[in-house]
């Protein structure tokens, strides 16, 4: 492990965007992802990777898929407004199979709504954005640790899944600056991609530009040759293969951690900055006597509805602290199947939820 | 017909509509590659979205059919990546100067090293003819049913304002010198920019008494005038017409990939760059 | 100190470098191997806005990052001691720039005042520094960190040129805590 150091949540996806390998990175300055530009644009041309400014959200989403087309690991960051931009991109990606990683900082939304300030509003959005049903896989990291490991883990899935993921970090949990200690260079699995001879189940091996293969990449329905097809068995088959190679992995692809939850009988669900809220908020219930757990989400999508389900057998309420009206909540409540309470707990005010806010929550069930 | 090499002959014919001028354009682009030789397997061929996109299911290298207007933004992400490729891109004038005009404005900007071939049809053919920011004035479209109220881009004029480095235009009608547009383009290291004016017979052609894809061609002759014989015409002669030829070739800005290559270089203390 | 978490606040205007502050404070409790988080709330002006900066240490794990009932409140803002002091734990430290915040309400915590500013104006040189002085006055009555490791940490983030006028700031400010009574 390095030596420990205070480190903001933005630089860690830096450093562990560079230690996963990233080559190539294109963007476009937006409040709260912003220093992920910035010290990139420092970096990546140290480390013979290259960094470019685009003219827009949208032409920095099409770069990256280019880039790793070419053979490159490539990332963007962007923020809600930017988020919104890239998806038609993103559903490319996802078409095309195009490895890539995409860091949205979550901040108060719609629209240009409030820039500096946290929300969780855009996990619909990073599952569903783009159109057409289609795999992305989504990671919530809850500390300045975590947005390092798993943006090192966004790469290594985006490279064997040939699937765009998503970052889905917030205001908070990017601006933060904690006491870190990184994981020695080499220690976490950085994946590799697929290629010919070499490719798991359902996921194609890869050829890059330039290595001869001669290939067609469109967005187009297409059949296993990579040219376009509006036949329907092909089509059916394209699509039923793509969401597939995620759908597959459900289970592999989870990633929680339980806390307090072998006597729970409530269970706090908490995913980003708002898991530090419920895990403060449980042990306050403990220490007076309660008997709350919690279930913290590192990966929200695919949606780990078979650790819900089982939770759900166990306790007799299920708690949803999230900041936005209720977007993993409904996605509880469709895993928990009226095996027990389900119960939201909303902020919108552009304020982190507060634990003393949230222990009357836990302690009323 | 050494050229055919460049094309995908399985997938042939065309979609395009007969007496399309596409695939005089796509013609013109591959007798160009086989002019300057260019190397099929370190060639990516990037297009948009419309009919002229289509171009890359028939070339026989790598190619990119991207999103409706990006084409140029995916291209960058792929010459940044691998600068030793030769990048092209294909778009039409809806993809490059509507939907696609910020990329087309910046990547001239940056002189992004990418040979960008826009088939001018003045059309968005591929959703049946609605008028683009290259539809002339008072022709009738899809959308313009009373006659088209806005002006036209100078395409060639705003690409080269931006910054590219290379540009020339022609028409289907002057194939030859399309070719030889094309070529030099293609031996042109920073942002090259040829527009091609080429026949929608189906959706502009018709609604404009010019159905029949000849009588196009001879509008395209009629219209032409090349920059050394504008340079003797007055003002009113010029009226209605369109210049075609090269209008700019600078070898003087630095073509951004290499600057880029030149920094890593400088900043590892290498010295100053490879691929000299 | 005691292994249990200890919060801080600074509250004041944007361009008076307490976010600044906030990081150096909390990378001086890393290097002196405590655990620390640092957060932050600013609005879109980079100068003149509310800016508050928060420090949380601890010799444990910290599960919430922001601060609920901070030990010590240091204001640098007339309207960020009408705004936060409300939060201040009971018993609690507030310090006021002396000449920027001119009504302190009473109650049950620790005032002092030191004219924060003016000492790095006018003792220092530079009103710029005030954040740094504000920093060693913090330390001065609080004892969080050891002296010695703060102005390591100084010295790491300050800019290149600037480690003498920001020692400087600090000892001004280490004397001014010191030199206080508290009230």
């Amino acid at each position: 492990m390095s030596k420990p150091r205070l480190m903001q949540g933005n630089e860690a996806c830096v450093e562990g965007a560079l230690e996963a390998g990233l080559r190539f990175f294109a963007g476009y300055p937006i409040t709260p992802s912003t220093e992920i530009a910035e010290m990139l644009a420092e970096r990546l041309p140290r480390v013979g990777g290259v960094f470019i400014q685009m003219e827009d959200e949208i032409g920095s989403m099409a770069a990256v898929i280019g880039a790793s087309l070419a053979g490159v690991r490539s990332m963007t960051a962007t923020s809600g407004p930017g988020f919104s931009l890239k998806q038609e991109n993103i559903g490319y990606a996802a078409i095309t199979e195009t490895p890539c990683v995409v860091v949205n900082v979550q901040r108060v939304g719609p629209s240009t709504g409030m820039p500096t300030s946290p929300a969780q509003g855009d996990v619909m959005q990073a599952r569903w954005g783009t159109h057409g049903d289609h795999p992305v896989v989504v990671l919530a990291p809850a500390s300045v640790l975590e947005t390092y490991v798993l943006t090192v883990r966004a790469f290594a899935i985006a490279d064997e899944l040939r699937v765009p993921v998503i970052l889905l970090s917030d205001e908070v949990t990017a601006h933060m600056r904690e006491r870190v200690q990184l994981p020695d260079p080499g220690a976490l699995p950085r994946g590799e991609r697929p290629r010919p001879g070499r490719a798991p189940a359902n996921v194609p091996p890869m050829v890059h530009f330039g290595e001869g293969g001669r290939i067609l990449v469109t967005g187009l329905y297409h059949d296993p040759s990579g040219f376009w097809t509006e036949k329907p068995e092909e089509a059916d088959r394209l699509l039923r293969r793509l969401c597939g190679k995620v759908e597959s992995r459900r289970e592999e692809l989870t990633l929680v951690e339980r806390w307090y939850l072998d006597d729970a009988r409530v269970a706090v669900i908490a995913y980003g900055c708002v898991a530090r809220t419920a895990l403060r908020a449980v042990r306050l219930a403990r220490e007076r006597g309660g008997r709350a757990g919690m279930l913290r989400l590192a990966c929200l999508w695919p949606f780990p509805r078979h650790e819900v389900a089982a939770l759900a057998e166990k306790v007799d309420a299920i708690v949803v602290p999230e900041m936005n009206l209720g977007q993993v909540l409904g996605e509880v409540e469709r895993a928990a199947c009226g095996r027990c309470r389900v119960i939201g707990y909303h902020r919108v005010d552009s304020e982190l939820i507060r634990p003393e806010e949230l222990v009357p929550v836990l302690e009323g069930v | 017909m050494e050229e055919l090499r460049f094309l995908r002959r399985e997938h042939l014919p065309h979609l395009w509509c007969a007496g399309c001028g596409h695939g005089i354009v796509l013609g013109a682009v591959v007798r160009a590659m086989d002019r300057v030789g260019i190397d099929q397997d370190r060639t990516v061929v990037v297009s948009g979205i419309g009919c002229s996109s289509r171009a890359v299911g028939y070339l026989n290298m790598d190619t990119l059919h991207t999103t409706h207007g990006r084409a140029l933004a995916f291209a960058t992400g792929i010459k940044l990546a691998r600068p030793d490729l030769h990048v092209v891109v294909l778009a039409g004038d809806g993809d490059l100067a509507a939907i696609g005009g910020n990329h087309l404005i910046h990547a001239a900007r940056r002189n992004m090293g990418i040979t960008c071939v826009c088939f001018n049809n003045g059309i968005y053919g591929m959703t049946s003819g609605q008028y683009s920011p290259l539809t002339p004035a008072g022709f009738r479209t899809a959308t313009a049913p009373y006659g088209h109220l806005e002006r036209d881009f100078d395409l060639c004029r705003l690409v080269q304002a931006a910054g590219a480095t290379y540009v020339a235009r022609s028409t289907t009608y002057h194939v030859h010198q399309t070719i030889e547009y094309v070529a030099r383009a293609l031996s042109h290291e920073g942002f090259s920019f040829v527009e091609v004016l080429t026949q929608c017979p189906t959706y502009f052609g018709r609604r404009n008494r010019m159905a029949d894809p000849v009588r196009m061609l001879e509008w395209f002759r009629q219209r032409a005038v090349t920059v050394a014989q504008a340079g003797r015409m007055k003002p009113e002669e010029l009226r209605g017409r369109v210049l075609i030829g090269e209008f700019h070739r600078t070898e003087e800005v630095p073509e951004y990939s290499r600057s880029y290559r030149d920094l890593i270089a400088r900043l590892s203390g290498e010295g100053d760059g490879d691929g000299r | 100190m005691a292994g249990e978490r200890w919060e801080a606040r600074l509250a004041g205007a944007g361009g008076q470098g307490l976010i600044t502050a906030g990081i150096i404070l909390a990378e001086a409790a890393v290097l002196a191997g405590r655990n620390a988080v640092q957060t932050q709330s600013y609005g879109p002006e980079s100068r003149g806005g509310a800016s508050r900066a928060e420090v949380v240490i601890s010799d444990g794990e910290i599960d919430y990052p922001k601060v609920t009932g901070p030990d010590v409140l240091l204001v640098m803002t007339q309207e960020a001691c009408r705004r936060y002091l409300g939060a201040l734990k009971p018993g609690g430290l507030l310090v006021a720039d002396q000449d920027l915040v001119d009504e302190v309400p009473p109650g049950p915590y620790r005032v002092v005042r030191v004219p924060i500013t003016r000492i790095a104006r006018e003792e220092v040189g530079r009103e710029i520094v005030a954040n740094i002085v504000a920093l060693g006055v913090l330390v001065a009555l609080t004892e969080v960190v050891p002296e010695g490791v703060l102005e390591e940490a100084v010295m790491a983030r300050v800019p290149r040129g600037t480690e003498e006028l920001n020692r400087k700031a600090l000892r001004a400010g280490l004397a001014a805590g010191k030199g206080t009574a508290a009230r």
